[in-house]
């Protein structure tokens, strides 16, 4: 066995990775095939809705449910004090962030509610309309409490605390010193200092959460089917939680419509629902409502920062030095905790550039309002806004051209492997390249000749940069290092059937981005089949390789590694049984286009199929001292570095209509290095929608709160997305520097868009601004904002 | 409480992907919930049931409509089609086709929606420029895609009907 030539996936004939070939499993979409959440109907099933706290802090006095109870097609009715009883509580924090704190979170509030949204009562009827009329008949008696809402007014001393045991609200506090900053910051020959304020939004997944649990009191089993990035993360979790071995629970992920780190936490309200079906012995289905997921979703971003960069003459940046606290709501969020956005921030800010003097401090703080966790690009955008906007900030003191001063204090492509200040270890990473790319892309010269001349007759357009690095493919130092049952390592089993076709089925799950192409591709390659032979199978606990899903950018640089990995051993096993049947040495022989054939002429020997047949329906005619076997497992986890760190260099052009506020996107350019690119199709239209959702948060999205608490915009007209009228089309170039910690050498490519768009576009408006004196430093820019920079309103 | 509890079931009768279907259903019943529950036609989806997502765009008597903003009862003798039967139909088989080729389908939650509205266009205007038809989609919320994928298909399916 595994005398075959060595060779890697890249050195395959007929090799599928690079190639723009379509997704396999997209044909159902088109079709109105496919299977949501909200499509599956199982016998008996009835329908959960939640009476959600109307107030940000109140305490619940009583519950009154007779009526609710009494209504019609009412199957039950349950407070939180009722599923608690079945359910362990969970704690949102991680050991390796070192004196976070966060208290029992129960599925549903039990004596007092902590913000707006928060679940409160179950009702559960035949039909959801049923469940939702029932909800109104519960009586509630409220008392309503003071609120922590604002946060940085949570932290002052008079504010109310929201969990008493901690005598204030201070969730984690984390502070990195690196370097003399105070020496470098007496030396800059400039020093610019910035407020910046990036607004609370949130994921707006088209298709909501929604989840059907179905328990089955006569095996103790517990199925639920759920639209999540991590299946196996959810087994683990509703295990622990209502106190069952992992094998007596099934997680079935069918077609999810969009995640972006929405789906990959621990919901009181699916809990809450698995609990349900255990009371009631029948499928409960629950699908929030575009209202309420609204304040029941995880929201993102909320950050405030004081920040400042030293600057020496020729434009070589000394230091940074930034303050940066965040509001999570009440809780930290389980398992991945509420601190890692902020730690990114602290992780990653000045990581493109040289810098030696490093100074941040990070303080996470509880208050009244829905929780805030990890959603696409976790902390990047902040990182990347607050870092591109002070080095432009910078250029503009020191009358530098702001492409001249990235070229200067960019890491220099040869540098790698090194470190960042922050201790942040980099493979390879090649900024200078993705610049020169991009400016090769890019018209500057015009772009800036035509903003002159556009001046002069009252137009006012900008550009903006942002040079950015991104955190993909994680090790288990992401989570599985503090304790969350948050698997880094992903399986892949490649397994050929009779008929000479492969079955891949793989831990990670699809939610749009391609992961199940990347695999078929992978796959077909490394085995020797063309893709229409593949079939693949994901989001089911009971059937895949275990593994921690698609979050991170991690399924094609872990799990289209382990189908490289499983894609050799399948092809050994072959070609071992192949040999036999033929009299030839299996080095001799290669896998093409669904064949066995003679490594050298290309010559088909025999095919799969023939193989197969022989293998499974006539394995007397083979040696008897031999069993063959065509199935192959393989994992992959990353080792040689924590993170597959990958780099991109964005660019924005705007125009600013200075009499109405509105920011208008001209053109928009994106040059990303993930590695080895698998589909340039996918991954380009990746980085687009990326790059959509970072202008959201740019330009759009902004959840808005009043004093007490009361989200003010929770619905999708006053909530605004980008819709395609107001895009620009973008233009994606790619550099390749491979990951060295896999065969592969694909990174992850998923959420560097939405990292750099609101530093570009924060960029491009203030240049456009320059010759009015205004500069914003606030996201998203709402054309009030942009007045109000201009002072044209209050 | 709230009175549609206690009102009666109605009968709606309608001609839906060239079938006729009749069900009792209740008055405050939308049309992408008959559609979905009611018929089993999971194709429409629901994305925010207050009609700016247009997840739900299906068609009734030859033009686009939000289907949570129609009641049931309203499209009684009306023909509906759904992406279910627009593409049985192989009207937009073409459409289909470069969505698959561009990759203008990630999740595919917004995508009959927007092939829906796209079929429209390209019906009345396939030679649209991308303009008009990214003005066009603007009512169809996309969450994965840049949309340009999207605009690609469109415009490219457009100039191929143009050609013939
Ligand atoms: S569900 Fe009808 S427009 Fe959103
Ligand atoms: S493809 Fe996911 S919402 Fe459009």
């Amino acid at each position: 066995m595994a005398d075959s030539p060595v060779v890697t996936v890249h050195d395959r004939p007929n090799s599928y990775i690079g190639r723009s070939v379509p997704r396999p499993n997209v044909q159902r979409l088109l079709h109105g095939r496919g299977t949501f959440t909200d499509d599956i109907k199982l016998p008996r099933m009835v329908h959960a809705a939640y009476l959600r706290s109307p107030f940000a802090h109140a305490d619940i006095k009583s519950i009154n449910a007779d009526a609710a109870k009494a209504a019609p097609g009412v199957a039950g009715v349950f407070t939180g004090k009722e599923i608690a009883e079945l359910c362990e509580p969970w704690v949102g924090v991680l050991s390796h962030l070192e004196g976070m704190r966060s208290p029992p979170q129960y599925p549903m509030a039990i004596d007092r509610a902590r913000w707006q949204g928060e679940p409160v009562v179950a009702v559960v009827a035949e039909t959801r309309a049923q469940a939702e009329d029932a909800v109104e008949l519960v009586e509630v008696d409220w008392a309503e409490l003071p609120a922590a809402c604002d946060m940085t007014a949570a932290l002052d001393a008079d504010a109310p605390v929201i969990h008493e045991e901690y005598g204030n609200n201070l969730c984690w506090e984390r502070i990195v010193d690196e370097g003399d900053v105070d020496a470098a910051f007496d030396q800059a020959a400039v020093v610019v200092e910035d407020e910046f304020t990036f607004g609370r939004h949130t994921g707006v997944t088209l298709e909501p959460r929604a989840i059907i649990s179905s328990w089955d009191p006569s095996e103790e089993q517990l199925t639920v089917y759920m639209s999540t990035q991590g299946p196996h993360m959810l087994q683990a979790i509703f295990a622990k939680h209502f106190g069952l071995e992992e094998h007596r629970v099934r997680v079935i992920c069918k077609d999810v419509g969009g995640a972006f780190g929405i789906k990959v936490h621990t919901y009181g309200d699916e809990i809450a629902t698995a609990a349900l079906t255990m009371l009631l012995k029948r499928p409960v289905k629950f699908i929030p409502d575009r209202m309420e997921s609204f304040t029941a979703d995880i929201h993102a971003r909320h950050h405030t920062i004081k920040a400042r960069m030293a600057v020496a003459e020729d434009g070589k940046i000394l230091a940074i030095d930034f303050d940066d606290l965040t509001g999570i709501g009440p809780y930290s969020m389980y398992p991945r905790s509420s601190g890692i956005e902020i730690n990114q921030v602290l992780n990653l800010t000045g990581g493109p550039y040289t810098i030696e003097n490093y100074r941040a401090r990070g303080r996470v703080v509880f208050q009244n309002k829905p929780l805030m966790c990890q959603y696409r690009a976790v902390g990047h955008p902040i990182a990347t806004a607050m870092q591109e906007a002070l080095v432009d900030h910078a250029a503009q003191a020191l009358g530098m051209d702001v492409v001249e001063i990235r070229e200067k204090n960019l890491v220099p492509d040869d540098a790698y492997p090194t470190k960042s200040i922050t201790g942040m270890p980099f493979d390879k990473l090649s900024h200078h390249a993705a610049k020169d790319k991009l400016l090769g892309m890019v018209d500057y010269a015009g772009l800036r000749a035509d903003q002159e001349k556009a001046r002069e007759s009252g137009i006012y357009r900008g550009i903006g940069f942002a040079c950015m690095i991104e955190v993909t493919s994680p090790s288990p130092m992401f989570y599985g290092v503090g304790g969350a049952p948050i698997s880094a390592q992903d399986g892949v089993t490649l397994r050929l059937d009779a008929k000479g076709n492969l079955i891949v089925a793989s831990g990670v799950t699809e939610q749009g981005q391609g992961a199940e192409a990347v695999l078929s591709q992978v796959a077909a390659t490394a085995v020797g089949v063309t893709p229409d032979k593949i079939k693949i199978i994901t989001g089911d606990t009971e059937i895949t390789p275990y593994g921690g899903g698609t979050w991170a950018s991690r399924g094609t640089g872990i799990a289209g590694e382990a189908a490289a990995q499983a894609g050799h051993a399948l092809r050994d096993q072959v070609l071992e049984v192949a040999g036999i049947m033929l009299q030839s040495e299996p080095r001799k022989l290669d896998i093409r286009d669904n064949a066995v054939v003679d490594a050298d002429t290309g010559n088909e020997r025999i095919s799969l199929a023939e193989v197969g047949r022989v293998v499974y329906y006539r394995a007397d005619t083979l040696p008897k001292d031999y069993q063959s076997e065509l199935i192959a497992t393989r994992h992959h986890v990353p080792k040689k570095f924590p993170f597959a760190f990958t780099n991109g260099i964005h660019c924005s052009h705007v125009e600013v209509d200075v009499d109405t506020g509105v920011v208008k996107l001209l053109n928009y350019w994106v040059v990303e290095d993930c590695g080895t690119v698998i589909n340039p199709l996918l991954v380009e239209e990746q980085v687009r929608g990326g790059v959509i959702q970072g202008i959201g948060g740019a330009l759009y999205e902004e959840c808005l709160y009043s004093d007490e608490g009361q989200l003010l915009n929770g619905n999708l007209a006053d909530y605004l997305v980008p819709m395609a009228a107001e895009m620009p089309d973008i233009q994606v170039g790619h550099v390749t520097s491979p990951n060295s910690d896999s065969e592969l050498g694909a990174k992850g490519a998923g959420e560097g868009g939405t990292g750099g768009a609101p530093a570009a576009i924060l960029n491009a408006v203030n240049d456009a601004l320059l010759p009015l004196g205004a500069r914003l430093t606030v996201n998203p820019m709402t054309p009030e904002r942009v007045l109000r920079a201009l002072g044209k309103t209050e | 409480m709230p009175d549609s509890i206690d009102i009666p079931p109605v009968v709606v009768t309608a001609t839906v992907n060239g079938e006729r279907v009749s069900r009792a259903v209740e008055p405050r019943m939308n049309l992408v919930d008959f559609l979905r529950e009611e018929l089993e036609l999971t194709g429409s989806h629901i994305g925010c049931e207050h009609g700016v997502c247009g997840a739900c765009t299906v068609r009734v008597d030859g033009t686009i409509v939000r289907g949570c903003l129609m009641l049931a009862v309203q499209a009684d003798g009306a023909e509906v089609l759904t992406i279910e039967g627009l593409s049985e139909s192989g009207e937009i088989a073409d459409l289909q086709e470069n969505f698959k080729t561009r990759n203008a389908a990630q999740c595919g939650f917004c995508t009959p929606g927007m092939l829906m509205t796209a079929a429209e266009l390209l019906a009345e205007n396939p030679g649209a420029g991308r303009t008009e038809i990214r003005q066009h989609i603007s009512g169809n919320f996309c969450r994965c895609t840049g949309y340009q994928a999207i605009v690609d298909a469109i415009e490219e399916t457009g100039r191929n009907r143009g050609e013939k």
